[in-house]
């Protein structure tokens, strides 16, 4: 199911068309509105009427997500901020937030970015799409149930968790496609076989699953626990949310709404852009974004781009599942999670020396269990059992208000956690994805 | 009278007292008597020893975290109804105590149990009080 062949299925050349006048168009307001961009063009010696061709794209600089820390909350804004209507946003670095605000236009693209990611998936008007991921700042929720709602589904706003109340309203309203990461997907399939109820026999058909790694091995234990058809979804808050690509139903590689987003490989070592088919770092150009348009985007994930026109009539380029990360950030339950944000939070706790080791695994659950090591130094040393156990759930409670993760926190002694030369050894991800 | 302990954290895995009773003896120093505090995940090792320092030290080298607390240690007849009686004192004049263990000598007349009270000095004045017969060193 195509939702819109126009710019789906749009010849190359007119498609470059369109993508080249939609960046000088964004240039020139990056330059003339967003005095941050101005600064970074007039640094970088490049003036908007430098962009003659697309391949000019490669004198602009990159935008990284510092930037958007640095100018947290409204600094990067490209309109009058009467004109916002909506406001999302995703963990930093630091914890300071990255912003994504959204007017009217801004929203009616991403729902036209999840309408197609749910097209490819076969959802239509006669569809009941539960949306089982997170509802409120973070984009996924919103985003998909946008998504549902221009396609003309029927949607059912659960959000993330009370998996009982999933699986009932599941078989009650014989929902047909359900959105959620895909870890929650196998965890909700054998939650539902331990109450008796048997997935395959539910009238779910489809799935998309994002906001988390996972991989060719994972997809055939969904679509066999479930009898469905499982797709790969891309979307980050910087760019949108969910709703950038998509995979359509030859399930090889996510097709890039490219008349909104205009995809780059970089080599992330030297920024230079890199031929189409060559593994490297995703970048990012807004090209109709009104609220907070960002240019050349580093998103930190490694891809490649294929082009061409697929089997399922599309001529979008296609991105090859994610192969992994440039920076340490750690997606966990679908939360981005880096480490220096548990660094931070534990210096904040009163005499916690930040020796520490995150050791991520996947349990018989499915989901993803985070359990944070911390060294008990001498200054947190207590002669009782009780003080270290409310230290230890001190630093569980700090972590799951400022990361939004629930981990388990288990205290070690000194020196067992290694050390290595230079860069301490922080994560140990024993994730079978 | 008031005695020095030591603390040592230790997780619960396979070694770690065998590391520690090593450590100790290395230094020369002896054992004279000790409890564990244990939870799922980790216990809290408490020792008294015949050189409290030497045995800090070692400790801290061997890479363990310790820590050092005055505690109480009286001595008690060996016979029934000795303990019950010290209780019975420290529960009507309000010594709370937060853990004890005893150490016995098989020879020996006489027992002691080392307290951990909430407030040493009075533990002390009562202890002193009653006359109770307090242990200066194991």
């Amino acid at each position: 199911m195509i939702w819109n062949p126009q710019y789906e299925c749009q010849g190359a050349e007119e498609r470059r068309l369109l993508q080249l006048a939609r960046l000088k168009n964004l240039v020139e307001t990056l330059y003339s509105r967003v005095p941050f961009y101005k600064a970074k063009l007039d640094s970088a010696g490049v003036h908007p009427r430098d962009v003659k061709s697309l391949a000019d794209i490669a004198k602009l600089p990159f935008t990284v997500k510092d930037d958007l820390r640095e100018t947290y909350p409204y600094g990067l804004l490209a309109c009058p901020q009467a004109e916002i209507e909506e406001v999302h946003m995703s963990s930093g670095t630091t914890g300071v937030p990255v912003v994504d605000a959204y007017t009217r236009f801004d929203i009616e693209c991403w729902e036209e970015g999840m309408a197609r990611t749910l097209s490819g998936a076969g959802a239509t008007r006669h569809d009941t799409v539960q949306v089982a991921y997170g509802y409120g700042l973070f984009t996924g929720g919103l985003g998909a149930h946008y998504g549902a709602k221009r396609v003309g589904a029927t949607v059912i706003p659960m959000s993330s968790g009370n998996t009982p109340k999933q699986l009932m309203v599941m078989r009650d309203f014989g929902t047909t496609v359900i959105a959620c990461t895909p870890s929650y997907a196998l965890f909700l399939a054998e939650e539902a076989k331990e109450s008796g109820l048997d997935p395959k026999s539910l009238k779910l058909r489809a799935g998309c699953f994002g906001a988390e790694p996972w991989s060719e091995n994972m997809r055939k234990q969904i679509e066999a626990a479930w009898g469905i058809d499982a797709y790969d979804i891309y979307g980050l808050t910087e760019i949108t949310g969910p709703g950038v690509a998509f995979e359509c139903e030859c399930k090889d590689g996510m097709h890039v709404s490219e008349d909104l987003f205009y995809p780059e490989i970089i080599d992330p070592e030297s920024g230079r852009p890199l031929p189409d088919g060559e593994k490297g770092e995703l970048v990012f150009t807004t090209l109709v974004k009104e609220g907070t348009p960002l240019l050349r985007y580093r998103t930190r994930d490694v891809t490649f781009i294929t082009r061409g026109t697929c089997a399922c009539g599309r001529t979008t380029a296609k991105i090859h599942r994610l192969f992994g990360r440039t920076d340490d950030m750690l997606i966990i339950r679908g939360v981005n999670v880096f480490p220096s944000q548990i660094e931070h939070a534990l210096i904040e706790i009163e005499g916690t020396d930040p020796n520490y080791l995150i050791v991520l695994d996947r349990g018989e659950s499915h989901l993803d269990e985070v359990e944070l090591q911390v060294e008990v130094k001498k200054e947190l040393f207590t002669d009782e059992t009780r003080s270290l156990e409310s230290l230890r759930n001190k630093i569980e409670a700090v972590m799951k208000s400022k990361l939004g993760i629930q981990l388990k926190v288990k205290l070690v002694e000194p020196k067992t956690i290694e050390r290595s030369i230079g860069k301490a050894k922080r994560v140990i991800d024993r994730r079978k994805i | 009278m008031r005695i020095q302990q030591i603390s040592v954290f230790l997780e619960n895995k396979t070694g770690r007292l065998a590391e520690v009773t090593r450590l100790i003896s290395g230094a020369g120093v002896n054992i004279r008597a000790l409890s564990i505090a244990d939870t799922a995940e980790f216990g809290i090792l408490r020792l008294i020893v015949d050189r409290p320092a030497d045995a800090a030290e070692a400790l801290a080298k061997g890479g363990f975290t310790t820590r050092m607390t005055d505690v109480l240690a009286i001595e008690i007849p060996d016979q029934p109804g000795s303990l019950a009686k010290v209780m019975e004192i420290f529960k009507d004049t309000g010594v709370n105590i937060e853990y004890l263990y005893a150490s016995l000598e098989k020879d020996c007349a006489t027992a002691v149990v080392i307290f951990k009270v909430e407030d040493l000095e009075l533990g002390i004045k009562i202890a002193t009080q009653h006359k109770l017969s307090t242990v200066e060193c194991l």
